[in-house]
């Protein structure tokens, strides 16, 4: 029950920080699951991380797996609704608040505000994984190379994603 | 992200009725299950605008607008506001439900999964190296997500003061996000005479 109560707190506080998109959480969420509460070790958090790059719809899904692995199916369930509920409810409450707002001068200074700290925390989320999955000249290559091909062309990045996976596969028995 | 960068303008399609709940969470339920690929908003406008109509783009810009000031997944927050213009509250559950169900049970079985064969070295190999080309990705999306919000130096140095607060320094998101924030909307505060102009060229001050 006490575990439950944690996940609860743990996924609710990070759902709050998901500003711009979830990677925005991603440090907060790698040093609370691995370094304070030990749920997931960091490479089975990147891992998790991976299949939700794999799985449809939102793919910070990936909570979901954390939450099972600690507590079971209850673990899953308790994770989803904190993360997803006080956000989704708030969303709910400023969306139809928001045209009120339509003509308040202070709008577009919070969009504008929020938007560049928004991007810094995107790119925070993507130091701390890039630290956990770039750890040689190859891993540094696929990175560059899907960058590559995403800005370069207009291919489903699904593709390129389980074509690095192939590639590792491919590496391990080279 | 650059959803309404690839719309044609010429081309307004007329916009269908509501549709029933049902029809809703079963729309949004398709589009949660076949959305590969993490570009979640992309699927969501050619779903709801293109294909079921639910939606002009105008709306759906002004609803991104909405979505990414705010914290929660971008594809939940669409998905909560869509739902509410179409059908209400019960639309706005319904459509965050199927948006969300389809990848939380696939992540839920991913994780007993695991828990079988997760000390397997080829998957681990396989995983490791989508986490690599994860990287690729989020850095895709920080150009175009940096390119729609980002306008002169300040937000630049916002950017990087946020990033090193919290990467480097180790200081909690929280933190940073509430520093930071106040920082910079204060910095675009309203002034007399000049009112701050958003970035995104289709931000439409009287919707």
């Amino acid at each position: 029950m006490k575990q439950l109560l944690d996940l609860a707190a743990v996924f609710g506080y990070l759902s709050l920080l998901t500003v711009g998109g979830g990677m925005a959480a991603f440090p907060e969420l790698k040093s609370l699951t691995v370094d304070t509460y030990h749920w997931v070790t960091f490479p089975e958090l990147m891992h998790y991380y991976s299949l939700g790059q794999l799985a449809p719809g939102p793919n910070m899904m990936m909570v979901a797996s954390i939450g099972a692995q600690v507590a079971g199916l209850p673990g899953a369930a308790v994770v989803l609704v904190a993360f997803i509920l006080p956000t989704g409810l708030l969303t709910f409450g400023i969306g139809r608040l928001w045209n009120r707002l339509a003509n308040w001068p202070w709008r577009p200074s919070i969009q504008r505000g929020l938007g560049s700290v928004s991007v810094g925390l995107v790119l925070a989320g993507g130091i701390v994984l890039a630290r956990g999955a770039l750890t040689n000249t190859l891993t540094v290559a696929l990175a560059v190379g899907v960058f590559a091909l995403l800005m370069l062309t207009k291919i489903n990045p699904a593709i390129p994603i389980v074509a690095s996976g192939l590639v590792g596969i491919a590496l391990y028995f080279i | 992200m650059n959803a309404h960068a690839a719309a044609p303008k010429a081309a307004k399609l007329p916009v269908a009725p509501p549709p029933t709940l049902w029809r809703l969470f079963l729309g949004f339920l398709i589009m949660g299950a076949t959305s590969l690929g993490g570009g979640v908003i992309a699927y969501l406008r050619t779903g709801l605008v293109s294909h079921f109509r639910w939606l002009d783009d105008e709306t759906f810009v002004e609803l991104m607008a909405i979505s990414q000031s705010l914290p929660g997944l971008n594809a939940t927050n669409m998905s909560i506001l869509s739902g509410d213009r179409l059908r209400g509250w019960p639309g706005a559950f319904l459509a965050a439900l199927g948006m969300c169900l389809p990848g939380a049970l696939l992540m839920t079985a991913a994780a007993f999964a695991v828990g079988i064969g997760g000390d397997d070295p080829i998957s681990k190999a396989f995983l490791h190296a989508i986490a690599a080309g994860a990287v690729g990705l989020i850095t895709v999306v920080l150009v175009q997500l940096g390119a729609k919000v980002l306008g002169e130096i300040a937000d630049y140095a916002f950017v990087v003061l946020t990033a090193v607060l919290v990467a480097f320094l180790h200081v909690p998101v929280l933190i940073a996000l509430v520093g930071v924030g106040a920082l910079a909307i204060w910095w675009h505060r309203p002034r007399k005479g000049t009112a701050p102009k958003p970035v995104d060229p289709h931000f439409k001050d009287h919707p």
